[in-house]
């Protein structure tokens, strides 16, 4: 086969004062023809700041400093601003994370694509116009004739990432270079988006570098295997060798953190429900103006279901689900328009404010983004008794509490003291975790709290959860889009689409015996579900 | 934070020049006595001519660098306390129209657009002109046309700080909702809100200068304005009655902004628009 790409010894700098003097270090790397290759690291392992190399696209002040990346016996690293310039798109593209910040939102996406074309000089207006046309259908867009005349925020998260893709392989380019493209995209989508570049590999022949934290996705679609961290190559190889007999100590820890669908041990749930919620209705109505109809959405639509006391609830389903809505409703951070919540015999969604308020420590919640969910101007002892105090505890008394919580939570009474940004996402998220644990509640509500972690991160919380639930017997309603997150905690699953409640039942009948269709299909689309297989079978 | 204002030159230099005329304005009594209103020696004396005034004299045989160091006085003064004035009636009406939103919203944003509407210039010599000119009447009129920029700026930083999730923390731990307001929220805007009071003080100082030099200053106060203003008719054959007043203004106003943009680039490095990480 033949090298479309080889990098050697690719070493990065970064500015003075950077927590390690280089972004990523004596690096070599080969893509084949036709070849995918992933590169696999968590954050700041250093695996974007390759791509960007190649593609020229460095930050200020981080450099390239050795190395070279041949790519057509030419160095890319060394070319002039103009050669890079013709390089880039026709030759090499990229696709990125996050495809609405990476699509203009003011031009419609048909002009987008033949943008790629006019960039190069190539063809007349009616001929771009034409191409753009066959890429979108390429691409598997519904509605092609509609979609290039659409704009960026008309489409979904998959048909924007979908629109990424063709405006890269416009003018077919040798190399694809992916930035966690499906990060951001539901399970489904992700698999669909998945499926896209295998079939696009397989027609056009094209190499791939494919960025990702997710080993999931590794199984589905490597052919070979790039381990990073800290900015090295710790682990190569066939995708097939590294993830069935991974050799370096840091891969086997990644590859152990991943939640793998491996089943828990059902455990016997007691009777008495922690949270109750009756029919809950609850609507959003935007828009409506003179000339414009109200647009409704069902964010949550008759749902009923309990949470046993000392029982972990799963909550899955697709962004735009309703789970989240669910769970504000559940805290009341968000009033339901019918139903109710019974929390411990009181009804939540009835009480009012000022009631509300001396009612609010029974439910709590852990919030998804640990960099938002902390007063960044607040030290963390703030944080914890602010709450507890307001309710009438002492302040020594509820200070005492907070020490022994972040002791309990694993970092120690002395980070009491100190401000939120000098902790780590996984940090601040038992942070927030011992914030909900003060006020002492029947329910934790976690809305996607370990979905911003990297995976040996997730693992040590979710850990962290499941010794809580041990301890305190906790009753948590878990709310992810991540089934096989789910499976290794949840005592029951309840799978939720456009705001109904689908399927709900014990985890192993939900994971082996799926009663909804709906079900089946997010089974089936979690990444790297067969290569899992073989763990679940023995579990 | 501090350390990427030290290191930043232009703030730097806003600092020295600003710390200058603070203290040209502390020592003023203790280097001319006789305050700036004293007729010293014959009128129109270019600088350096006689020894002890090296700034010569005005019209009135006056010593023009006495009137500069009380000049500053008023300058600062004016300018420091109408920009307190302002962030007192600006971020109070912001931050309640971007917390509570709604009508106390639509109200507070109206009645801010009303001061909008009104050239800030001509408001602020309406206002001089109804009252008495004094300072304090100056110190207001310039007070009350500089808030409603405050006011959008402290609105706009409360309605995204408001939906961060730490705020609804705060609401689950069952705080009301003025003490959210005011522990969780208010101390996440304070720089941006610095920012604009360093350069809002700048902006007082050239109003102040404006409206002495139109003679709506105060009488009984020397300002740089007023210095200005009086040695427009002989600019042509006493250039330095006015040059070094206006010298003054731009030398104060430069460093607020120096030390202004400095604290902007300290607390968002990202915007800074300097390359250098």
């Amino acid at each position: 086969m033949s090298e479309t790409l080889t990098v050697e010894r690719l070493t990065i700098g970064l500015p003075e004062g950077a927590d390690r003097p280089f972004a990523v270090e004596n690096v070599s790397l080969t893509i084949n023809k036709g070849e995918i290759l992933c590169v696999v690291g968590e954050s700041g392992s250093g695996k974007s700041m390759t791509a960007n190399a190649l593609m020229g696209l460095l930050p200020q002040g981080v450099e390239v400093k050795s190395g070279r990346a041949l790519f057509e016996s030419r160095d890319v690293l060394r070319l002039s601003e103009a050669d890079k310039q013709a390089l880039r798109g026709a030759q090499i593209a990229m696709i990125f994370q996050e495809p609405m910040t990476a699509l203009n939102p003011l031009m419609r996406i048909g002009d987008q694509i033949s943008e790629v074309f006019a960039a190069h000089g190539l063809y007349t207006q009616s001929e771009r116009r034409k191409r753009a046309l066959d890429l979108v259908r390429e691409v598997g867009l519904p509605d092609p004739e509609k979609i290039i005349r659409a704009y960026p925020f008309q489409l979904s998260g998959g048909q924007r990432q979908r629109a990424m893709i063709a405006m890269a392989l416009a003018l077919e380019p040798k190399l694809l270079i992916a930035d966690e493209p499906t990060t951001a995209l539901d399970v489904t989508t992700q698999a669909q988006i998945l499926n896209l570049i295998l079939d696009l590999r397989e027609r056009r022949g094209m190499a791939v570098m494919f960025i990702t934290h997710d080993f999931g996705v590794v199984a589905e679609i490597a052919d070979q295997v790039i381990v990073m961290r800290e900015g090295k190559v710790v682990e190569r190889g066939d995708a097939a060798a590294v993830l069935d007999n991974p050799q370096h100590e840091y891969t086997k820890r990644l590859l152990d953190a991943i939640p793998t669908g491996k089943l828990p041990e059902a455990r016997e749930l007691s009777d008495t429900p922690a949270l109750e919620i009756k029919n809950l209705c609850k609507t959003f109505r935007t828009g409506g103006g003179l000339f414009k109809p109200v647009r409704e959405v069902r964010a949550v639509d008759d749902v009923s279901l309990t949470v046993a006391r000392g029982e972990v609830l799963g909550l899955v389903g697709e962004s735009g689900s309703g789970k989240s809505t669910l769970g504000r409703t559940a805290v009341r951070l968000v009033t339901p328009d019918s139903g109710h919540v019974m929390v411990g015999g009181v009804d939540l969604a009835a009480l009012s404010e000022e009631e509300l308020r001396r009612q609010r420590n029974k439910v709590q919640m852990v919030f998804q983004d640990p960099y938002a969910s902390l007063n960044p101007r607040q030290r963390i002892m703030g944080a914890l008794t602010d709450g507890p105090i307001n309710r009438g505890v002492p302040k020594e008394q509820a200070q005492a509490k907070a020490r022994e919580l972040l002791e309990i939570v694993g970092l120690g009474a002395d980070a009491a003291m100190r401000y939120p940004h000098e902790f780590s996402g996984g940090q601040r998220q038992r942070i927030g975790i011992a914030r909900a644990l003060a006020m002492e509640p029947e329910l934790i509500i976690a809305d996607e709290a370990v979905s911003a972690l990297d995976v040996s991160i997730q693992a040590q919380v979710l850990d962290l959860l499941r010794e809580l639930r041990e301890r305190l017997s906790l009753s948590i309603l878990f709310i992810t889009h991540d089934l096989r997150v789910a499976a290794q905690l949840c005592d029951r699953i309840a799978v939720m689409q456009k705001g109904r409640l689908v399927e709900i039942g014990r985890v192993e009948d939900i994971f082996l015996n799926p009663q909804q269709e709906y079900t089946r299909q997010l089974l089936a689309a979690v990444p790297g579900a067969d290569w899992a297989q073989p763990e679940e079978a023995m579990a | 934070m501090w350390k990427r204002f030290r290191s930043n030159m232009g703030a730097m230099i806003g600092v020295v020049l600003l710390i200058a005329v603070i203290v040209i304005a502390l020592i003023a009594p203790l280097l001319f006595p006789d305050g700036p209103w004293q007729m010293v020696q014959r009128p129109f004396l270019a600088p350096f001519a006689v020894d002890g005034l090296p700034l010569g004299t005005d019209t009135l045989g006056r010593n023009v660098a006495a009137q500069l160091a009380y000049g500053a006085q008023v300058s600062l003064l004016v300018g420091l306390v109408s920009t307190l004035v302002a962030l007192l009636i600006g971020v109070p009406l912001g931050a309640l129209a971007g917390f509570y939103g709604g009508y106390a919203d639509e109200g507070a944003m109206r009645f801010t657009e009303f001061f909008q509407t009104i050239p800030n210039f001509a408001l602020a010599i309406v206002l001089v002109a109804i009252f008495e000119p004094t300072l304090f009447s100056i110190t207001l009129a310039i007070a009350i046309v500089s808030w409603p920029p405050v006011a959008r700026l402290v609105r706009a930083e409360v309605m995204s700080v408001r939906t961060r999730e730490f705020v609804d923390a705060a609401r689950l731990a069952g705080l009301s909702k003025p003490r959210i307001l005011i522990q969780q929220v208010l101390p996440n805007t304070v720089s941006p809100i610095i920012v604009m009071a360093s350069l809002m003080v700048a902006t007082a100082i050239l109003l102040e200068s404006s409206l002495s030099f139109l003679g709506l200053g105060d009488p009984n106060a020397m300002s740089w304005g007023y210095m200005i203003g009086a040695a427009r008719t002989v600019i042509r054959t006493s250039w330095w009655l006015s040059f070094f007043p206006g010298i003054a203004i731009v030398i104060t106003v430069l460093a607020l902004n120096l030390i202004g943009e400095g604290l902007n680039d300290a607390f968002n490095p990202h915007l800074s628009r300097k390359g250098k990480a």
